[in-house]
């Protein structure tokens, strides 16, 4: 009787934490898509009025749309950049036992552990010190480096689950190795290198510290552009970008999802 | 060289250009952040020691570190506490509510932190939810600050870093023996002992892999620390930031940047190696 009302108390402690956790989880970005279609001018909740003027809004403002724009075009840079550096990197290092392949895995998962502020720091010191003008390229070179752990991650554990006599059959019936790359290799690690592409082209787009101090007047990337917004007035032009953020991104997962299956991806990182 | 080493090194050769970039984009800078952390002032006139002497005796900048390591702290554990009863509602649920859960721990993971932090704002303002929502059920006569306060400010890190501390936390639970409660339930434990004695040591793994995790992302997260805090708390990355772009003493900078990474570093290494040492036999996560 006793133990009946123990357990009773516990499932309801348990219970209404996990409640309260999965709303807490959910309720930021249902706000965003619900403020983002306001009618009013401030960030008043629940909205006065419903309408689209915020994304009308958004759609005249040069001075929004252009990071944006940047922003992607920075983020493609740096995701192209690392998968093909990262993923090959990855294959390199998966079968190899030596002991500097483990040292050079430590060194390229590194800027995961790195405060960003420090990174970024770093590299406004060394672009300076020797006299590199700061440009969307040395912005890429940045993102690059953080993008690069997640790739290093995903691609390596697809790596570890390819059966390696797959590859020595293939090689013994006559196969060329660029041939056995292409036809072998590459369709039976595509989930990781879809995976690790999504997330860090995510990550780039995101990016703050780095680009932070490494973001020339004329390179003004969109994360920047929001808090500096944020920072000045609470203006609610942000709520549209946020709403287009949140939706685009719910897309990609579907289309990434379709293709390589990322939540289980990044579920075992 | 034996034939075996050279392959074993041919192996090797798609790594060289991401190698080649590290040292570029990575090692060369952080060796820079050393070096440019051991000038006198900010003209780059001689090199001292004088940057770190300064930092360990300003009690203004040993209150910004101990303050910014003890916002991580907490919200790791704000985290724990709220990410033990999602795992075993996780593991004890079936297929439906596990995707339902798994996709409310990936929604925050992806959208950008500029967003998550804005819905913070949107929450916690003046006319936001929670001041709404009080005001009108009469609990409060008038709208309360709560944006630009530290508990505001933990919260919304809460929520921000709850994904990192589910994730291990689940997987860990995922891979208890089942058969290790059940034969607790049969010798009549209750729930919450079986918890307490069983499950929560055995996924004890995880649940440090998470804590440091959240530690470490609470202390450096400066867009929410700046958006949500306000300017008036001061944390190491804006402290970074103010006297890097805003005073342009790079030297200072460079040092706090230093002193910042191996405080969080060696918190982080410290409490992974004691836990290692005293949970040996426990199935690492």
């Amino acid at each position: 009787m006793q133990r009946n009302l123990v357990d009773r108390v516990y499932s309801a402690v348990v219970g209404t934490i996990t409640g309260f956790g999965m709303l807490l989880l959910l309720a930021p970005t249902l706000v965003v898509l619900v403020i983002s279609f306001t009618g009013g001018i401030t960030l008043k909740f629940p909205p006065p009025s419903w309408s689209l003027r915020w994304y009308v809004e958004l759609l005249q403002s040069q001075e929004i749309m252009e990071p944006a724009l940047t922003s992607l075009k920075i983020a493609a840079a740096a995701t192209i950049l690392s998968a093909v550096l990262g993923g090959a990197a990855a294959l390199g290092l998966a079968r190899s036992k030596l002991k500097i392949a483990r040292a050079l895995d430590a060194l390229f998962m590194s800027p995961m552990v790195l405060p960003a502020m420090a990174f970024g720091l770093s590299l406004l010191l060394v672009f300076n010190l020797l006299g590199i003008r700061l440009s969307a390229a040395t912005l890429v070179l940045g993102h690059t480096v953080i993008c690069v752990p997640f790739v290093i991650r995903m691609v390596g554990a697809s790596v570890q689950q390819l059966n390696p006599v797959l590859i020595t059959c293939s090689l013994s019936l006559g196969a060329s190795r660029w041939y056995t790359f292409r036809r072998i290799t590459l369709p039976l690690i595509r989930r990781g290198i879809v995976a690790s592409c999504f997330v860090a082209f995510l990550t780039s787009f995101d990016n703050v510290p780095v680009s932070l101090f490494l973001a020339d007047a004329r390179t003004e990337v969109l994360p920047i552009k929001l808090w500096a917004i944020l920072e000045g007035s609470l203006d609610v032009r942000v709520a549209a970008v946020s709403g287009v953020i949140v939706l685009v991104t719910l897309a990609g997962l579907v289309c990434a999802e379709l293709f390589g299956g990322v939540s289980r991806q990044i579920g075992n990182r | 060289m034996s034939r075996a080493d050279t392959t074993a090194s041919r192996q090797l050769l798609p790594v060289v250009p991401l190698a080649a970039l590290f040292f570029a984009a990575f090692v060369l800078p952080l060796a820079a952040l050393v070096l440019v952390s051991l000038f006198r002032d900010p003209q780059f006139t001689g090199l001292s020691l004088v940057q770190y002497v300064r930092f360990l005796s300003d009690p203004f900048s040993l209150k910004v570190l101990s303050d910014t390591l003890w916002l991580g702290a907490e919200v790791a554990f704000a985290t724990l506490i709220l990410a033990y009863p999602l795992a075993l509602v996780y593991v004890a649920s079936g297929q439906f509510m596990r995707t339902l859960i798994t996709f409310l721990i990936m929604l925050p993971l992806l959208t950008s932190t500029v967003v998550r932090t804005f819905a913070w704002i949107v929450i916690l303002g003046r006319d936001g939810i929670v001041n709404s929502a009080m005001l009108s059920l009469g609990f409060w006569q008038a709208p309360t600050r709560l944006l630009y306060t530290w508990e505001g400010m933990v919260l919304a890190l809460t929520q921000i870093q709850l994904p990192l501390m589910a994730l291990p936390v689940i997987n860990s639970l995922l891979r208890l023996d089942g058969n290790l409660t059940r034969a607790a339930e049969g010798l009549g434990a209750s729930r919450a002992r079986i918890f307490i004695t069983i499950i929560l040591p055995l996924t004890l793994p995880g649940a440090i892999a998470g804590w440091l995790l959240v530690f470490a992302a609470g202390a450096t997260a400066f867009i929410t620390q700046t958006l949500v805090g306000g300017g008036r708390i001061i944390l190491m990355p804006s402290y970074i930031y103010q006297q890097a772009v805003g005073v342009q003493d790079w030297p200072f900078a460079a040092a706090l940047s230093l002193i910042f990474t191996l405080a969080v570093t060696g918190i982080v290494l410290a409490i992974g190696a004691l836990s290692r040492r005293f949970m040996r036999g426990v199935d690492a996560a």
